[in-house]
């Protein structure tokens, strides 16, 4: 980067980022200016400034395999799914949390900005292509997180939670800068596409020893077993919202990360990472399932349940075709829709001073409300994996390219783990349907709007469930 | 391939379907209406499936009514759909039971009676779905998606046990198709197709085969059931209501013996020939053991609930004696035990559905299926009585009724395969005789046992109606079955070519 080399950056390939930070501060301005209490103005400007990221990355950045800012940013199509995903998940997340955050005194301005911070995190982090671009985005998009689950002051539950968070996020950070450190000292760049050339010739001892490191952070951030420990507890006590947005949104910038980083960055080691992705797959496949079987909070066990995903996530990633790294990011998509949905129906059963979140909440929900009875139906039955809904062509894609790679055994692993899931899934569906509440049972409060896009999101489940073929399409092209 | 002028799987697939989504958006509010929309649509489906028999071309083992176009496209997976002689009864008897239950339920059903009956004719649909897919994967969409409607059938209008029932059967049934879904995965790659028709002859080596095999045993056998993978079906047929119970038996347990006959046999025939040892000991297992388990009984769904697994082992053991018998004799008996499975399958379908009606009719005056309480019922109720002997003989496999037809086929070939197991499961003709007999003698003989027997009424024109179809399909199979013979017989000595050809 000496002057002689310096070009001027392509400033329109990097429009989704720059529109979503002056947006964001936009907002900042706004918002400080403005003395509604149900911060209107912020809510839809936010809605907007999500909208029209998606119409901008998909129009300058699709059909793409660019980078700029002297090879510190990629615009790539693999990006644009990933980023359209994240916007889209934010959309949902403050489309579903007005009335929860106004009941709970949690409806400020700081909520939209920490999440557009967060988000714009997220989209720096998958569309990073040097090491120290990376770590930007996914401290911008951690810092954030932090704070968001820790803005319910006065509840125990949020501040533990928000410390746990945190100090292992922290931790995680460090390894994963560790590990940039050794890659930077054996490689002696921090750009991606120069660390997979050299990564191919170079003596490797110490490159695997960064690469350890390396995997630990990812892992950490996802929360794959054994780096899960935070992950059921950030998900019970934090703000039901907050828990939404960290399990789908970040769920996805986390696959960005895993692609820039191991696949892109670290892909002539795949022999050496297979191996640590392969136990990791597995003891999430196992670890996640079994434990969720015995839980009683509902946000619990989605968060044990989510380390099964992260399992069939990782199948993906370890067979390291092109068409298996579609076939994760497909999985990670769907996933993070279909549980936003149900994150949804927790909220819309959720009051002032009341969270439905014990699953006996869910008891009899089919005799209140049988529309929302049904969306969950859809998209229990869509984590399960059975067909009909999109959750059997995710799980059926990755099992695909499992296959083919002639690790049958992972895939009867993986369907086993599937039935397992079945079992706890089910319990929800029996809970709704089979059993009568214990007095009145909590009703669907919210407002139409809320309602409508909830159902829709859960209807989109079983309609791409139905016609997949498009957003097959879509993730199979991402990756040429 | 003999392509369809217009798409009558699709009518049959998608009409009811949607009909059963309209009911449930009308919800039951508006029962009256949910209940002739039911009707009119399970009517109109019936009808339309009589196009099938009508326009089918007997005498070739083509694919007929044949529909493809893709589906999703990027991965090859085609909506494919076709009926050959072996699948097309099967559609027609989907379609068949389905409109006996809608007509059964009548107004008996009042809790949620539009949910009800739209599960009933989702199920429809991915029933003929089932029986007409010719890609896999479509198979398999269809094969799993009907776990979920039964699945809420049991566990919402069961009886007292029915979450455990519902639980276990969802879970049995999805542990064994999961495993098939990696083989049918492995298989799409050693074909590079989901064409169902392009699996057969892949001529794959015997060890891979055999856990292929495995795989499908797995699916299929916890389908049919076979021992001992069977006890979800007792739990699930006496929690079940009525109607639940009906197209459990009539159809569900047909779907297990059609894989084996779509998939195992064609699909890995050197495996199912390495097997057929432990096909042919299970399926005499399920026939003796569990036609003794059958008479223990002291309820009467239990009982028909374990008498079909015993009428079940017949269709496998149809299936699985062809190899013996190709070794043995070179051939013509191979059809013979086939067909017997096929016919025992339709038969089948038939008699458990007319026995489960026939206890519901009981249970619904009764509020009871224990045998202990019932006796001199056709003191009561003579018509009643006089079809519950008609179908009991015809679950004991009397000649003249449907399921004399099927077993005695069956018996027949094994005579040339093996001399014992002809014996075993001739045994059944006592055995059946001695369940369902001893069980009627109890119930409808004798004195009038109790006050609540004494104040029962005969069966209604509805019942009348439902139960007097069945026993004219009864009649008439066990009369006549020659039109469904003369149906499925090109289709299995296509399968039989195929099935020899891959040894």
């Amino acid at each position: 980067m000496t002057p002689e080399t310096f070009e001027t950056p392509n400033l329109m390939l990097a429009l989704p980022e720059i529109w979503m930070l002056g947006m964001a501060c936009l907002i900042l301005v706004v918002d400080l200016f403005s003395s509604d209490r149900d911060h209107t103005l912020a809510y839809w400007l936010s809605q907007a400034t999500l909208l029209g990221a998606i119409v901008i990355t998909v129009q300058t950045q699709w059909g793409l395999d660019v980078t700029t800012f002297t090879e510190n940013y990629v615009a790539d199509s693999a990006g644009v799914v990933l980023k359209v995903a994240v916007l889209l998940l934010t959309f949902l997340a403050f489309a579903y949390s007005r009335e929860y955050l106004r009941e709970r005194g949690m409806l400020r301005g700081e909520f939209y900005l920490l999440t557009l911070f967060a988000t714009l995190g997220m989209l720096v982090t998958i569309s990073a292509h040097s090491l120290l671009v990376l770590y930007l985005g996914v401290e911008l998009m951690s810092l954030s997180l932090y704070a968001l689950v820790a803005m319910r002051r006065n509840s125990p539950a949020a501040s533990e939670a928000a410390m746990k968070y945190f100090v292992l996020g922290a931790l995680a950070s460090g390894m994963l800068l560790y590990g940039m450190s050794m890659l930077y000292g054996a490689t002696g760049t921090l750009e991606i596409t120069a660390i997979a050339e050299a990564a191919a010739e170079e003596s490797r001892l110490l490159l695997v020893f960064g690469l350890v490191f390396t995997v630990v952070g990812v892992a950490f951030k996802f929360g794959a077993v054994p780096f899960h420990m935070w992950v059921p507890d950030v998900y019970q006590g934090a703000p039901t919202v907050v828990t939404l947005f960290i399990a789908t949104a970040s769920k996805v910038a986390a696959v960005g990360l895993f692609i820039r980083l191991l696949s892109e960055a670290l892909g002539p080691l795949h022999g050496e990472w297979q191996h640590m992705v392969l136990l990791l797959a597995v003891a999430s496949l196992l670890v996640g399932n079994t434990v969720a079987l015995v839980q009683s909070n509902i946000k619990r066990m989605l968060a044990y349940s989510t380390f099964n995903h992260i399992g069939f996530i990782f199948l993906g990633f370890l067979v390291g075709t092109p068409e298996a790294y579609g076939a994760a990011m497909f999985y990670a998509v769907t996933y993070a829709f279909t549980v936003a949905a149900a994150f949804g129906v927790i909220m819309l059963l959720s009051r002032q001073g009341f969270e439905a979140e014990n699953l006996d909440d869910f008891k009899g929900l089919n005799e209140r409300s049988p529309l929302f009875a049904l969306v969950m139906l859809i998209l229990m039955v869509s984590l399960t994996g059975i067909p009909g809904t999109v959750g059997f062509y995710a799980k059926w894609l990755v099992l695909k390219s499992v296959v083919e790679a002639g690790f049958i055994w992972l895939a009867v692993v993986a369907v086993i783990g599937a039935v397992v899931g079945a079992f706890y899934y089910l319990r929800v569906v029996r809970l709704c349907y089979f059993e009568k509440p214990e007095g009145e049972g909590p009703q669907p409060v919210g407002s139409g709007g809320f309602q409508t896009v909830l159902a829709v999101n859960g209807l989109a489940v079983l309609l791409l469930g139905i016609f997949p073929g498009a957003l097959v399409a879509v993730c199979m092209a991402a990756f040429g | 391939m003999l392509e369809s002028s217009w798409p009558l799987l699709s009518v049959l697939i998608w009409l009811p379907i949607l009909g059963g989504a309209l009911i449930f958006l009308l919800g039951d509010d508006k029962a009256a209406y949910a209940r002739l929309i039911a009707l009119l649509v399970s009517g109109l489906t019936f009808v339309l499936s009589l196009g099938l028999i009508i326009g089918f071309e007997p005498g070739t083992a083509a694919m007929q009514f044949v529909e493809k176009r893709p589906w999703v496209e990027i991965l090859g997976v085609n909506y494919y759909l076709g009926v050959d002689g072996i699948s097309m009864p099967l559609v027609v008897l989907s379609t068949f039971s389905t409109l006996l239950v809608v007509v059964a339920a009548g107004t008996q059903i009042q809790y949620r009676p539009a949910l009800y009956l739209a599960c009933f004719l989702l199920m429809e649909g991915i029933m003929v779905g089932v029986f007409s897919a010719l890609d896999a994967i479509l198979f398999y969409v269809f094969w799993e998606a009907i776990l979920v409607p039964m699945f809420l059938l049991i566990g919402i209008w069961g009886g007292a046990e029915r979450i455990y029932a519902t639980i276990k059967f969802f879970l049995y049934t999805f542990v064994g198709s999961v495993l098939m879904l990696v083989a049918l995965i492995y298989l799409q790659f050693q074909a590079q197709s989901f064409d169902i028709l392009e699996m057969y002859g892949l001529g794959l080596p015997l060890a891979t085969q055999i856990w292929l095999f495995v795989a499908f045993l797995l699916a299929f056998a916890i389908k049919v059931p076979m021992w001992p993978v069977h006890t979800w079906l007792p739990d699930a047929h006496v929690q079940a209501p009525t109607g639940g119970s009906v197209i459990l038996a009539a159809i569900l347990l047909k779907i297990g013996g059609y894989g084996f006959v779509r998939f195992a046999l064609p699909i890995v025939p050197e495996a199912s020939m390495e097997l057929d040892w432990l096909m042919i000991t299970l399926s005499l297992i399920a026939v003796v053991y569990i036609g003794f388990v059958a008479m223990m009984q002291q309820d009467m769904k239990k009982l028909i609930a374990y008498s079909s697994i015993a009428h079940m082992g017949f269709v496998t053991l149809g299936f699985f004696i062809i190899f013996e018998i190709v070794v043995r004799t070179g051939g013509d008996g191979a059809l013979l035990a086939l067909g017997g499975g096929m016919v025992q399958m339709i038969s089948h379908g038939f008699i458990s559905a007319a026995m489960f009606l026939c206890v519901g009719v009981l249970y619904d005056r009764m509020h009871t299926r224990m045998i202990g309480d019932y006796g001199g019922v056709a003191h009561r109720m003579p018509v009643f009585a006089g079809l519950f002997v008609l179908f009991a003989m015809a679950n004991a496999g009397l000649p003249g009724t449907s399921g004399f037809v099927g077993e005695f086929m069956v018996i027949l070939a094994a005579f040339q395969a093996n001399f014992w197991y002809a014996f075993l499961a001739g045994l059944t003709l006592i055995l059946g005789a001695a369940y369902t007999l001893w069980m009627v003698k109890r119930v409808a003989y004798g004195e009038v046992a109790n006050d609540k027997v004494a104040a029962l009424e005969d069966v209604d024109t509805r019942e009348k109606i439902v139960l007097g179809a069945l026993a004219v399909a009864v009649l008439w199979l066990g009369l006549w079955p020659a039109p469904l013979i003369n149906i499925m017989e090109p289709s299995l000595a296509h399968l039989l070519e195929v099935v020899a050809d891959g040894l």
